[in-house]
């Protein structure tokens, strides 16, 4: 039978032992349906969940509800939205009570005197055209100046086809001002045309990915087995969909077999009441889901699958801690 | 039947649940080590453990809280935490 120290060597046994007991188990909110832009391809509003439910305003039901959270077995809180820096005083109930992360676009700087420690994470769709195209604006620019050097903060940059040979200019303008970056993919909910992934666009993002990490250790959060299973939907001799994702709401769930997922996961409306299906929209295509977040817990909860060799185990290894360092449950 | 027996053959029964329940191969209920970690030595995570649960509360009568997985970290260990809660 293969164990872990039958896989690998003490130094990689210790870092695996530093991860394996960390049992985070994350929820995501939707903190408002509101947003200072209107990306095309944003899922949020793509699928109309900005009209799922009427906002919560009373502060203090949020602050009862994340105690209920808390006591639910939730230890990382991941905010999303619309943009949930136009509230900054729900964010500062989550910050609170539970480690937290905010998912910003960048427009908004927030007071660090009040959120000093929080991890912030800003969406990134590419260079200045291409941002202009989706996103109305070149956002880069504002997002830069509010977050140069924080040590808290990095570029949560999701790749558009458009982009690919292109990805290395605007890592560089997030390595000088300071900031980190994490790769993700558009998934194009909205069907933009020429923001399509193909067969081989797909393996030419990939290869690029790599180069990136080779290119910018310090600056890119990522691991290359991340990028192999992102870029195929393909992990371990099997496919990414509907029947494997570990992101959907425990209470939804009714699929059998139930596969390796996320324990207690839940994406919550701004109500506080409504529940969505996965951490991105119901009305998206599974099978060619790009979330990042839930090809990164694909892997992750299929831990003993990994099991199979040296590589394989090195491989989960690597994803789990890019997952940790994303969310600082270990240090960069 | 003596304790030791009593006990041995709890072991043996929950090595041979872990084994059926977390599909493992290459290992017989005789042959499991009641001291391997199951946490760092065979990659079990939680919702591993809670299938295990699962059965061995139906097998053995008792109620397991989440808050004891730690206390389950080997075969010997979840044998004695059962026959502690029997106990009760």
């Amino acid at each position: 039978m293969k164990t872990v120290s039958s896989l690998l060597d003490n130094n990689w046994h210790e870092r695996y032992r530093k991860i394996a007991t960390l049992n985070i188990r994350s929820s995501i909110y939707d903190v408002t349906n509101q947003c200072n832009l209107r990306c095309k391809g944003c899922f949020f509003f793509s699928s109309n969940e900005h009209q799922a439910a009427s906002e919560e305003t009373d502060v203090g039901k949020w602050s009862r509800f994340i105690q209920k959270e808390k006591e639910r077995g939730v230890n990382l809180a991941i905010l999303i939205g619309g943009e949930p820096t136009l509230c900054l005083d729900r964010i500062e109930a989550f910050y609170a009570q539970l480690p937290t992360f905010c998912s910003t676009n960048g427009q908004i700087k927030i007071p660090r005197d009040r959120f000093p420690d929080m991890m912030m994470g800003i969406s990134l769709w590419g260079n200045e055209e291409d941002e202009k195209i989706l996103r109305g604006k070149d956002t880069f620019s504002v997002s830069s100046k509010n977050y140069q050097g924080d040590p808290y903060t990095y570029y949560l940059y999701t790749i558009t086809p458009k982009q690919v040979g292109r990805i290395e200019q605007m890592i560089r303008k997030i390595a000088d001002v300071g900031l980190k970056v994490h790769l993700q993919l558009l998934s194009n909910d909205e069907k933009v045309d020429g923001f399509s992934w193909t067969e081989e666009k797909l393996r030419d993002v990939r290869a690029e990915m790599d180069g990136m990490l080779d290119a910018y250790p310090k600056t890119v959060i990522s691991c290359k087995y991340y990028h192999e299973v992102i870029t195929t939907g393909r992990m371990m001799n099997r496919q990414f969909g509907w029947a494997e994702c570990p992101s959907v709401t425990e209470p939804m769930d009714n699929r059998t077999p139930r596969p390796k997922r996320l324990i207690r996961f839940i994406r919550w409306a701004s109500d506080l009441k409504t529940v969505h299906r996965c951490c991105t929209s119901a009305t998206r295509d599974c099978s060619t889901c790009k979330d990042g977040a839930a090809h990164m817990s694909w892997i992750m909860v299929n831990k003993r699958d990994h099991l199979q060799s040296t590589k394989d185990l090195q491989n989960w290894i690597e994803v789990y801690e890019m997952f940790a360092k994303l969310y600082r449950f270990i240090p960069w | 039947m003596s304790f030791t027996t009593d006990k041995k053959t709890m072991i043996r029964r929950i090595a041979e649940i872990i084994i059926f329940e977390l599909k493992l191969q290459e290992i017989t209920p005789e042959k499991f080590n009641p001291d391997l970690d199951l946490v760092d030595e065979l990659g079990v995570d939680s919702m591993d453990l809670a299938t295990v649960v699962l059965v061995l509360q139906d097998e053995y009568g008792i109620s397991i809280d989440e808050d004891d997985y730690p206390k389950l970290r080997n075969v010997r260990m979840i044998a004695e935490y059962i026959e502690q809660k029997r106990a009760a």
